[in-house]
């Protein structure tokens, strides 16, 4: 009877659900960007972090505005994110207890290889930046206020544009994988941050066409989440995470990680 | 472009591999959405039966608002969910946000209004057969919906298989209170969505393959459950 084999289930799924539940070893959340969890960084170091002091690190890959909000609910133990402004302003506002620099990588400008725009030829970012909008073809924001979105609000600023309510601005209000697709879709310029864009695998005509510009540099930084401010924020566990990834060990596991033979962070020595 | 056939090859060598990993995350879709059926199942049964027997004021709207609530968008869920679990909400103190616990919870509230709304409907088509019957043995309404529900057992797998499905292949709200971490909270769907964004189209599509032949799989398991116990009714 069909009942008969329910109670034959009920126990079956109870257990997987304590099993599911219950995990061996200590555990933080970490809350990130998509740009290091899309790169593949994470699944390359963090299984070495686990091997040397058994704390698994679980990652909430978001955009940095909204790993910055997770972390200001209390939600996460630590953030690993792109925006230093903001980090010092979480910081000092109380919610994190304090920021280390971690290593960093660059952003590229990639945009349609037959560049209607001209922006190979470019001097500089904002440059680049300007000759997109002059040339008014498509550009694909991830306008989602992640660190991405911060740094490319910063250049168009200082290119004195304003793309906003432009019919060529795609305000994508989405994560770096799903602009890039949309770029790729319509043939639109993008900013792009040089891990997301390796990993990147539907690129069809896209291709790099900026980069090097001492402005597009990107800084990644980590945060303990205040413990005054949230209490229950694993403080142990998330300091040993923080003091590994920035020690040598931990550098010299984000310097080792490369992707089709190309090193995709730099790790960032304190001062 | 040899995007579908690289995703059938994909799909293929998935299973044929049996990849640990892709495993792994089959077996917490199937638990994850199991367990909200199975919760579902005995929160949304009883109240559909309740909504299609019961004689209360605004029983009218009460069926509206749950056939509205089928619905309901998963993301609003998830939204609504996180909020409540979070450690600024009313329960964060449990710390089950980015846990599959939530990830439970999620689809439960989800899949409740569609389980009672369509058991709603199936038991008041039976009962509307067997009214007269049932006043004549002075049934009250608990022991009407007790039978009713009993016997409306068949036609109500339904209920329990629409339920896996919206359960199963949703992924606004479990990407947002499961967060979608690797090893603890990535189920077939959010993994499906986190491949798209990698540009890795094919794997996305080969995942995808795999959910909708899982989901088969379950729907002819419980035909053929139904068919053989049937019989032995008959």
């Amino acid at each position: 009877m069909a009942s008969g084999f329910l109670k034959r289930l009920l126990p079956a799924l109870i257990l997987s659900a304590t099993a599911m539940t219950v995990q061996a070893g200590e555990s933080i959340t970490l809350a990130s960007t998509t740009s290091t969890e899309n790169s593949g960084l994470f699944g390359y170091i963090l299984p070495i972090f686990e091997k040397a002091t058994g704390i698994q690190v679980k990652v909430v890959a978001l955009g940095t505005g909204q790993a910055l909000d997770v972390g200001k609910r209390g939600d996460a133990d630590a953030l690993l994110v792109h925006d230093r402004a903001k980090e010092e302003a979480f910081v000092a506002e109380g919610f994190g207890a304090y920021r280390k620099d971690v290593m960093y990588n660059d952003f590229v400008v990639v945009g349609p290889a037959a560049d209607p725009a001209g922006i190979a030829a470019a001097k500089s970012t904002d440059d680049a930046f300007g000759k997109i909008a002059d040339s008014g073809n498509a550009f694909a924001s991830r306008a989602d206020r992640s660190g991405t979105h911060s740094a490319e609000m910063r250049f168009w600023k200082a290119a004195g544009k304003n793309p906003e309510g432009q019919a060529w601005y795609k305000a994508s209000g989405s994560g770096m994988g799903a602009t890039l697709n949309m770029a790729a879709g319509v043939g639109a310029y993008t900013l792009s941050d040089r891990g997301s864009w390796a990993n990147f695998k539907n690129r069809q005509d896209l291709k790099i066409l900026f980069q090097g510009d001492p402005t597009l540099y990107n800084p990644y930084g980590v945060i303990l989440i205040n413990p005054v401010k949230h209490p229950h924020v694993k403080k142990a566990a998330a300091e040993t995470f923080i003091n590994w990834i920035t020690s040598d060990a931990g550098h010299q596991a984000i310097a080792d990680y490369k992707l089709h033979g190309e090193q995709l962070f730099f790790p960032l020595k304190a001062k | 472009m040899g995007g579908f056939s690289q995703a059938f090859a994909d799909a293929f060598s998935l299973l044929w591999d049996f990849d640990a990993r892709v495993f792994e995350i089959v077996l917490l879709s199937l638990q994850v959405s199991g367990l909200a059926v199975l919760i579902g199942t005995f929160i949304g049964l009883p109240l559909g039966a309740c909504l299609a027997v019961g004689s209360f004021p605004g029983k009218q709207t009460a069926a509206v608002i749950v056939n509205g609530f089928m619905g309901l968008p998963s993301v609003v869920v998830g939204v609504v969910v996180y909020l409540v679990l979070s450690r600024s909400g009313p329960m964060g103190d449990f710390g089950l946000l980015y846990t599959p616990s939530a990830m439970v919870i999620a689809q439960v509230v989800l899949v409740v209004p569609l389980m009672a709304a369509i058991a709603r409907q199936v038991v008041e088509d039976t009962w509307r057969q067997y009214r007269e019957e049932l006043a004549a043995l002075r049934f009250g309404w608990r022991d009407t919906v007790r039978v009713l529900l009993h016997d409306c057992r068949f036609s109500l797998s339904v209920a329990v298989l629409a339920g896996l499905g919206r359960a199963m292949s949703e992924v606004g709200a479990v990407m947002i209170v499961g967060g979608n971490i690797d090893r603890s909270t990535r189920v077939m769907t959010t993994a499906i969505a986190l491949e798209t964004s990698k540009g890795d189209l094919p794997l996305a599509i080969a995942l995808g393959m795999v959910l909708l032949a899982l989901i088969l799989f379950l729907n002819a398991g419980a035909f053929a459950l139904r068919t053989s116990v049937m019989r032995r009714f008959e």
